[in-house]
Formats: C-alpha cells, structure tokens, sequence
C-alpha cells in the first residue's frame, strides 16, 4: 500500500508567547531567530500512521512538502522517521497561496507521483489553523475523504477507517485511493532513529518547481480568496492574583473560601 | 452570472430543545442579515423539521429548509455535503453560516471545495463593511496568540464556521411566522464513503456544557489514580470534570473529556485548571470562563497569565483540605438553603 503524506513546515508552536512578534503593516507574523522551522504536529502523526499502515500492508512512504524558498529539514525529518522518498515543491510563485492554491499544486505533485492508495494530511495546520487543504485535495482528485482519522486497516481491497468525533468515534468502509486526514488520537510520532538519520541525510530527493507540474496559478487564483485586512496580537485581559498561606491547608482554606465568593455572585 | 443573497444557517436538530450552537448562529445571523437587508434562513439537518418549526418561530427566521427525499438522521459528512451542494444550489445563499464542531469542520471545507466558496473556519467576529457592502470576519491563528480579520472581496459565496462560546446565544422575541420549505435533493450520486457505525461513549457525572463549574486536569496531575481526586472535589462542588490533550495521549483518560481547540469548547461560571500548562490549543476551548483558576507546581506556566486567580503547589497536597474546606462551606449553605 503506497502512501504519500503532505506535511507543511511551521514556526514551533511550543515557543513562549513574549517571542511572538507580528508585522502590523506586512500583516505576517516574524519568525523568531534562531529557532529553526519544524514540521507541523498534526503532519507529524501522519507520517506516523503512514509507517504503520507500510509495516502492516508493506509498500512506500512518500513524503510531499510545498514552499517557496526551498528548505529540506522537515522532510529529512519525516524520512528518518521511517518514510521512504521525499518530495520538495518549491517556487517563488508559491509564497503566500491559500489552502485552495496549496491543495491545487499538491494535487499536480500527487498526480505526477501517481500510484498511490493513501494520502495523508495533518487535520490542519498550527499557524492559520483552518484544516481545509486535505478536503479540498479530495475535492479536486475526486478521491473518497475521511477526515480526523485515529486509525486504519486494510482487508479485502477496503479500507475501514476510524475517525474521532466530539463524543466517540465513527467508522467508515471506502476504497482506496482516499484521502484522509490525521489527529494526535493516532498517537505519539516515533523518534527518528540514529540509522534513520544518516540515512535520510543521503537521501537524494525530488524538487519540483511550478513548471514541472504544469501548474497555472493565476488561473486558479479564483473567486475563492479572501483578503487579510488586519492580523494583531491577541491580547490576555486577565491578571493573576496569587493566593497563599503560611500552610497548604491555609491556601487551601482561603481558595475554598473564594470559590464560595465568585460561585455565589 | 448568479445572484447570491441571504444567510443561511445549516446545524443539526436531534433533540427537542433547541441546540445551543443553532441559538448562538441565530445571534450571528441576525446581524448579518440585517447589515445587508437580506432574508435568514436555516437548514435543519436531522429529520427533526418539525419540531424545528415549533421551537424556533420565535427567533425570526424567514424560511426553514428541510431535505425532502434523503435521511440526515445519522452523521454522515460525505451525505451532508451532497445534500448541503444541492441546498446552496437551489437556495443561492451569499453567506452560509456553520458551527464549528463535528460537522462543521468536517461539512464545510467540502462544500467550499465543492462550490469553490470562500471559507473561513474557527470565526469568533463578523460584521458587514458599510461601504463595500462585504463581509469582514476575525478569528484566532497561531494557536490564539493572534487575531487575524479577513474580507471578502465581492459578491460571491462565503462559508464560516463559528466558534462555540464566542457569540451570546440568541433570545427569542417576536413571534414570526416562517415559511417551512423542504427541498428535493436532486444530483444524487453514489457514496464513496459507507458509514459502518458511530459509537457514541456514555459518561458519568455532569455534562461540560451544562455545569457552572468545570475542574479540568492536564499532564501534571501525572497518572489516571491522580484524577481521583479532582472527581473527589467535582462531586462536592457539583462540578464536571474535563481534561487538556496530555491525559488523552498519555492513555489516562478518555478523548471525550477533553477540552480545547480540537475537543469541547466551554465556558463555565468557574474552571479550575489543575496540573494544565495552558497551552494554547487547550486555552481556546476554555478561554471564555468567566473565572479562571489555576493551580501548578511551576510558577512560570502559562497557565497563570490567563487565569484570575492563581495557586503555586501540588495539587496533591491542596486538594485533600481544599475538599474537605468545601465540604463544610458547600454543606452549610445547602443545609441554611
């Protein structure tokens, strides 16, 4: 079973918010120095349950990654992982397209890899947080789509598939190939390996630029974007009192008394 | 070229009060509709059209859509999308407006695809440009640290999901007679997706949405036995017990408890954050509380800078006296009560 993950390179999400910086008039956030890119989380679990699915049914990870200036970190990271090719797209004419433009050169890039049975996304992305770019690349593949996947099994040429909701879970039967995209629920990403790391370093990959596939990007620059106006920090109202006495049971006695305060107002 | 007008609202009616996402979409609606002059409707998905109709004529809302020849009893995104493309077809609306939960993550970026629409997910604002006429909605990026506002640029379709919690629930107040239309959904196409089963898990104690007070437990409360204790003190504080992601990875607890960006939104009188770091995907699912609590052994967490009152220490040793202490200031004044 051959699958091909989509992971997209972020700014980390566990930097502390005083290094947060955002750029009111270019309307983008600054990336911190020094503090290198990583792969988004969501994209993470999804090479994860991608060398399951390979260890299970046998087959290849491909991993797939847009940018427009090129950078190869998070795909190396995904191939010490376990994956087994990576695929960078990267073109100037890539910078700041929407989900509706990612998932549009994905589609060309996924439809030149060809033979695939699996597409993977992250259920979305940690700095705009929309969770479209996998729905849409169904869309336009017109592939089956199950979304917030936490697992996989494959017998007798169907797929089941189990996916999270608010209260539970639900699971469908579809055929490959499918798109699906991936939660934490799928658990942990592995840590690359020592042989895994070497072995990705020397890996060659593919780098695809827009006119290997064809893309055409003003003709789908279409009725389907939206204008950024404004982009500022978001401001925390609250201000913390500390409460605290000589003994635990002190503290714990003036917190009681003040739940009792705020719940009776 | 095609005229697009109207808002419309799709959610679920399953039971037989009105869902409290359908109420806070009404709110959102309303405004819109009367920035632009234009008719409110809502799709009802559910099989519930009926008493839809009952409970909602007094919240304003011009027509009611129903499917007339397909079954929306059961969650099925692939279905809903199929049913909601035709609905957009035949209604023509400029605005469509969803919750942002099971369904609306998951319905709405197809149909944006499938009707090449703008979209926008996770909203918490939305107003209408007085001069240009468009929509010019907000919502939170990176986590929360940032706020990021969006306008369309002209007269085409927008889809937007709304955050839970972020807009008050709408009050009923004229009595309006609405039109109930059920619509025949034509263009059916065969399922790519076979929908085997929902499993729906049943859990004990108060709802998270219904309780005014939410202790929620994070990774510091360090094992599944540790939770015990916030049970301990939800049971005397009449309280629900949530979670952040930690305790779900870790295996401690069960996904349906947890609450935050990916889980339940709430927004009790009161949530006490015990062993939480305040990660941010977890602060979006309880950032509108009205009192934030914070209890964690390091004094530098997060957690402390978007609560109100905070406590430095291990909840191991507050939480015993502190239970005890509630006992008796709950007790009393049940028994003067």
């Amino acid at each position: 079973m051959n699958v091909i993950v989509c992971i997209k390179e972020v700014m980390d999400p566990a930097i502390p918010s005083v290094k947060f910086t955002i750029d009111t008039t270019m309307k983008c956030v600054v990336l911190p120095q020094g503090i290198p890119l990583v792969i988004n989380p969501y994209d993470a679990n999804a090479v994860e349950l991608a060398l399951r699915v390979k260890t299970a049914n046998g087959g290849k990870v491909t991993i797939v990654t847009l940018q427009a200036a090129y950078s190869d970190a998070i795909v190396r990271h995904a191939l010490s992982m376990g994956a087994d090719d990576g695929v960078v797209l990267s073109d100037a004419s890539f910078e700041g397209l929407d989900s509706f433009g990612i998932a549009y050169v994905l589609g060309k890039a996924i439809e030149k890899i060809g033979n695939y049975d699996l597409i993977l996304c992250g259920r979305q992305a940690v700095d705009w947080d929309e969770g479209l770019v996998g729905s849409i690349l169904a869309e336009n593949l017109q592939v089956p789509l199950v979304t917030i996947a936490m697992d996989v099994t494959w017998a007798q040429d169907k797929l089941q598939v189990k996916r999270v909701t608010i209260d539970g879970y639900q699971i469908f039967e579809t055929t490959v190939p499918v798109v699906l995209t991936v939660s934490n629920e799928v658990g942990r990403p592995r840590f690359p390996t020592g042989f895994g790391v070497i072995s990705a370093a020397r890996k060659q990959l593919t780098v695809w630029k827009a006119q290997d596939l064809g893309v055409d990007l003003p003709g789908m620059e279409a009725a389907t974007s939206k204008e950024l106006i404004d982009l500022s920090i978001h401001e925390h109202k609250r201000v913390c009192s500390f409460l605290s006495g000589k003994s635990t049971e002190e503290t714990a006695f003036k917190l009681a008394a003040k739940l009792r305060e705020i719940e009776a107002v | 070229m095609q005229e697009f007008k109207g808002i419309l609202i799709c959610d679920s009616f399953t039971s037989n009060a009105i869902p409290l996402s359908l109420l806070e979409l009404l709110t959102v609606g309303h405004r819109l509709a009367d920035a632009t002059g234009e008719k409110l409707g809502v799709f009802v998905l559910g099989d519930k059209i009926d008493t839809a109709a009952e409970k909602l004529f007094r919240y304003g809302v011009d027509t009611l859509y129903g499917a007339n020849n397909v079954s929306t009893s059961e969650f099925h995104p692939e279905l809903y999308t199929q049913v909601l493309a035709e609905v957009c077809r035949q209604v023509a609306p400029s605005i469509v407006l969803f919750p942002h939960n099971d369904i609306g993550r998951d319905v709405a970026p197809r149909l944006a695809a499938r009707l090449k629409a703008r979209i926008c997910m996770d909203c918490i604002s939305f107003a209408i440009d007085p001069d240009r006429k468009n929509l010019v909605f907000s919502k939170p990026v990176y986590g929360g640290q940032a706020i990021a506002a969006w306008a369309t640029k002209e007269n085409c379709p927008v889809i937007v999901t709304v955050r839970a919690r972020s807009i008050p629930p709408a009050e009923p107040w004229e009595d309006k007679q609405h039109n109930v239309v059920l619509l025949d959904i034509a263009n059916q196409t065969p399922l790519k997706t076979k929908l085997i089963e929902t499993v729906r898990e049943e859990l004990k104690g108060i709802k998270m949405e219904d309780a005014k007070i939410i202790i929620a437990g994070g990774g510091g409360i360090g094992s599944q036995e540790g939770f015990q204790l916030l049970t301990e003190l939800a049971e005397v504080l009449q309280a629900a017990v949530g979670v952040s992601r930690a305790p779900c990875d870790e295996g401690w607890m069960t996904k349906s408890l947890e609450i935050g960006q990916t889980g339940h939104v709430v927004s009790p009188k009161v949530y006490i954050a015990i062993g939480i770091s305040g990660a941010l995907q977890h602060m979006a699912g309880c950032s509108g509380s009205k009192y934030i609590i914070a209890i964690n052994k390091d004094p530098e967490a997060h957690i402390f800078s978007e609560a109100d009152v905070g406590i430095v220490g291990d909840y191991r040793q507050i939480l015993p006296p502190l239970i005890s202490n509630c006992k008796k200031l709950w007790g009393q004044s049940r028994g003067a009560g």
